[in-house]
């Protein structure tokens, strides 16, 4: 039996495969030239080399600090990198999700995903009211065809009757051309699939799109005992979206009563945190009766216009600053940072109202103090023993250039360090201890510790419609993976001598066309195809599965 | 059992399933030898390419040498030999995955760090293997995948390994299990994709080159069309299941636990990225000029970024990742201190 000379296989839709990126013909008219970019845009190469470039430009965003995503972090770069920054500013490589260049390439790609699912919907549509084709003329010369004798006493009408039949129950759409053939297709659903996931793509870009224009983020410190309001100045950082007018802040409010956190106290894991929460009072509008919420990881409070969520904590020692005339010229919890996760936390105090001279404290907190082989540490990150070691700074802490300063560090421009037997004064003080300054400053004093919690507000609108995006995405991708479309014909023919009704047969032909054309398998389409041609003509079952007709390569 | 025992039990439990796997292997490697000398046999065996079957007039595909050369004694007891002792491998990984979750205080999913992320993925990967190995006849792959998953696990016990330790609490969430069981099926699925392409590649080369020794592994493997088929099919089921995982179960769980669905984090991104190259697979499967050969090349670039964001991120972002498995390091450090 000859083979194919070439698969037949029709292409899916009007674009697969429609990629033959022919350079355009010379002496083309503007509007031809048009034309043809637009065809080029949205071939389906393009669409494969837009998507390779996408996967390319993420890249520098995953190397370089963001200012969208670790702020702290991509500072720190600039300060290292003098050299390349102005070049990385340029380039908007701090910002690279927002850049013009990432932007022209997802935009790019979606004008060619508009271009691809239109037309592709347009002949989609028609494909679905249309019958299913007439088969071709030789059924044996598809890939996957099979014949059998019905026997002579065969009547062709009642075959090709069953098998419209048996075809209609295979959920086929059936034709049936009285007389010759049946016609089946199947599998309609795949190219559904195919372009609901496409243009869920779009609909998640349009949530996403929501959330980071009509949105905010914000960040904030909050120490346990305090309050906190949603309004802008109460925020120690805060990114609105685009299009978001701070104005528009929901009135909700919260005070943080108490933070608890388990630390892991036993065994290899020692020191690691078991589980922390805030608890918080909440109101959504200022007359609301509070109520209660317990924050945790993983456990955000929801309020109207706006989330909460708890991302981090630390130790807030309340320092007493006394000056020289002995008069409180600083008090309460100070906010100290965490080095790492042993909870060593550095931190500052600025105390602009000492007299005579303005004085600042830098250094560290230990939660459970000790010193091993002659250095300080902490041996735990509860606060078992908390102590605190600090430095003297005196004169002008800066804080009237007008140029905003960190609260959590020292401009020690104006500053000079205090000494005692010249050596850097150090203050080393557990919880309780009180200190003098030399020089007559004053004194300091250590006289309780707070925590604090490290609190992440956020709204983002569009998120459910991004969600419902990439679930539809999901759904489509299925469909257009794991539905196989095929298209079965059937023919019977009466063969032999004319007159002598001895030597006629009745041959009961089966032909199929798996479509799906990127996943064919005509393995499993000749098994079925066989197994249809076998029943049709009352042939029996296929005598042993491992012997049924196999695949023939089409390569 | 207390929590000790079973720790030991796990780690004993992995490396004996190291050494399983290693002896599969072997049995493999003897498999195909044997079958290079039996090249004059095997084609006396091939089944004609075309058949009738009952009187009928139906194509069916070339006999392929390894199918018929399996059918001979001497062979195929060292190709079930392989498969039984991988089996058995897989029996011995799993009660070392499981019981690694059962030793920790509480109870949890054993995937809370790099080690155990590579172990259950592994294991994903040969269960993979062995449900399918009938139904896609997947013996050609036997040695290429006991092979590596023997490498996998030494060097998971050998660089990755460390002591058994709660859940951070940005860990303990529902959809963390959801989010890294569909990470790890994946992660599995595309590997095992990945070695058809890789064998495809080395097939296809060799076939152009016109260097492929009658009767040598390469020879035995499946024609072309047919391995590029079965990495379709493993692709085709990584991909949704990846794009549940990281675009969905991810988002849910970084809204929940972060603020924010979608951060630009590099673990984010380079998940991201390997989305779009397998898209990109898809896509090259079904352009003309870049089926085959180049689609079988981007679906490794594909793999290179799943396994560069699995190990290279932890260890060249670490601390700039919110999804930083560091941070347990620094714990153990400071516990030893
Ligand atoms: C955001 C960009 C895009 C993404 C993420 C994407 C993703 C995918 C994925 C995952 C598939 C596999 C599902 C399947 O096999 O049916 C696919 C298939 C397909 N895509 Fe896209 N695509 C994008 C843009 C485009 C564009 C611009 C075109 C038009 C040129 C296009 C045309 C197609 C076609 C025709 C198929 C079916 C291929 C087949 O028959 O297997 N896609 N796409």
């Amino acid at each position: 039996m000859d083979r194919p000379s070439a698969p037949v296989r029709e292409p899916l839709g009007g674009a697969a495969d429609r990629d033959t990126a022919a350079a355009a013909p010379p002496g083309l008219g503007p509007r031809e030239l048009l034309r043809w970019a637009w065809r080029q845009l949205t071939s389906m190469r393009t669409a494969l080399l837009l998507l390779l470039l996408l996967a390319v430009a993420a890249v520098p965003g995953s190397v370089i600090p963001q200012d969208d995503v670790d702020a702290f972090a991509a500072a720190r770069y600039r300060a290292d990198h003098p050299r390349l920054t102005p070049v990385f500013e340029t380039l908007g490589l701090y910002s690279v999700y927002s850049s013009p260049w990432f932007s022209a390439i997802y935009l790019l790609l979606m004008a060619s995903l508009v271009g691809c699912i239109l037309p592709r919907t347009r002949v989609y549509w028609r494909a679905l009211r249309a019958r299913p084709p007439r088969a071709p003329r030789n059924l044996t010369r598809m890939p996957v065809s099979a014949t059998y004798d019905a026997g002579r006493g065969a009547d062709p009408d009642a075959v090709l009757a069953a098998a419209a039949a048996r075809l209609r129950g295979d959920r086929y759409r059936v034709e049936h051309v009285a007389g010759d053939h049946v016609s089946a297709e199947r599998g309609y659903s795949r190219e559904a699939g195919n372009l609901l996931f496409h243009v869920s793509v779009l609909v998640v870009l349009v949530g996403v799109a929501a959330g980071s224009l009509l949105g905010f983020k914000g960040g904030v410190i909050v120490v346990t005992g305090n309050g906190f309001s949603n309004v802008l100045t109460q925020y120690d950082e805060f990114v609105p979206g685009g299009l978001f007018d701070p104005d528009d802040l929901a009135p909700w409010s919260f005070t943080v009563d108490d933070f608890e956190v388990d630390f892991i106290a036993e065994g290899e894991q020692r020191g690691l945190p078991r589980d922390f929460s805030a608890a918080l009072t909440y109101r959504n509008q200022p007359g609301d009766e509070p109520r209660a919420y317990d924050l945790a990881v993983n456990h955000p409070l929801r309020l109207d216009g706006g989330d909460v969520y708890l991302v981090g904590h630390g130790y807030a020692p309340h320092i007493t600053v006394r000056d020289g005339n002995g008069d409180v010229a600083s008090s309460g919890p100070v906010v100290f940072l965490p080095e790492d996760a042993s909870f060593v936390s550095f931190g500052v105090v600025k105390v602009p109202d000492a007299q005579p001279t303005q004085v600042g404290l830098e250094g560290l907190f230990y939660p459970t103090f000790a010193t091993i082989d002659g250095d300080p540490t902490t041996v735990f990150p509860d606060a078992a023993n908390p102590a605190l070691s600090l430095l003297l700074y005196a004169g002008d802490l800066g804080l009237d250039t007008g140029l905003s300063q960190s609260v959590y560090e020292l401009d020690k421009d104006g500053l000079e360090q205090v000494e005692a037997d010249d050596k850097p004064f150090r203050l080393d003080m557990a919880l309780g201890d009180r200190i003098e300054l030399p020089d007559g400053l004053g004194s300091v004093e250590f006289d309780g510790l707070s925590r604090w919690v490290k609190l992440q507000t956020a709204q983002t609108p569009g998120t459910w419609l991004a969600l419902a995006g990439v679930s539809l995405a999901l759904l489509g991708l299925m469909l257009s993976l794991f539905v196989r479309p095929r298209r079965v014909w059937v023919r019977v023919r009466a063969e032999g001598a004319e007159g002598g009704a001895g030597a006629r047969r009745t041959l009961v032909e089966v032909a199929g066309l798996d479509r799906s054309g990127s996943s064919d398998d005509p393995g499993e389409l000749a098994v079925a195809v066989d197994a249809l041609a076998r029943d049709l003509a009352g042939a029996g079952p296929a005598p042993d599965p491992e012997q049924t007709p196999d695949q023939r390569e089409q390569q | 059992m207390s929590s000790t025992d079973l720790a030991a039990l796990s780690n004993n439990a992995i490396t004996l399933a190291g050494v399983l796997y290693f002896a599969a292997l072997l049995a493999h490697l003897v498999e195909w030898s044997r079958l290079r000398a039996v090249v004059a046999d095997a084609s006396e065996v091939t089944v004609p390419a075309e058949a009738s079957v009952g009187g009928t007039l139906v194509a069916t595909g070339p006999g392929s040498a390894t199918t018929a050369a399996a059918e001979l004694p001497r062979v195929a007891f060292w190709a079930r030999l392989g498969i039984v002792l991988t089996a058995f491998a897989a029996v011995v990984h799993a009660v070392g995955v499981v019981t690694r979750g059962l030793a920790a205080d509480p109870i949890r999913v054993p995937w809370g760090n790099m080690y155990e992320f590579t172990i259950s993925a592994s294991l994903v990967a040969v269960l993979l293997y062995l449900g399918l190995h009938r139904r896609l006849r997947l013996d050609w792959l036997g040695p290429v995948m006991v092979g590596f998953t023997w490498v996998v696990l030494l060097a998971a016990v050998r660089l990755l390994y460390v002591p058994i330790a709660p859940l951070m609490p940005s860990l303990q969430s529902p959809w963390l299990v959801i989010h890294v069981l569909a990470a790890i099926l994946a992660t599995g699925a595309f590997t095992v994709a990945g070695m058809a392409s890789v064998l495809y590649l080395v097939k296809e080369r060799s076939q152009t080159r016109g260097r492929i020794r009658p009767g040598g592994y390469l020879d035995r493997l499946p024609a072309l069309a047919g391995m590029d088929r079965v990495a379709y099919r493993l692709h085709a089921f990584a991909f949704p299941v990846w794009t549940f995982g990281v675009l969905i179960a991810g988002p849910i769980w970084a809204e929940n636990a972060w603020g924010r669905y979608w951060g630009w984090d590099p673990k984010e991104v380079w998940s991201f990225i390997t989305w779009v190259v397998y898209a990109a697979y898809l896509h090259a499967r079904a352009t003309r000029g870049w089926k085959g050969r180049q689609a079988a090349l981007v679906a490794l670039v594909g793999l290179a970024t799943l396994w560069f964001n699995f190990v290279g991120i932890n260890y060249f972002f670490g601390d700039a990742s919110q999804h930083s498995y560091a941070l347990l390091q620094v714990g153990a450090a400071l516990a030893a201190a």
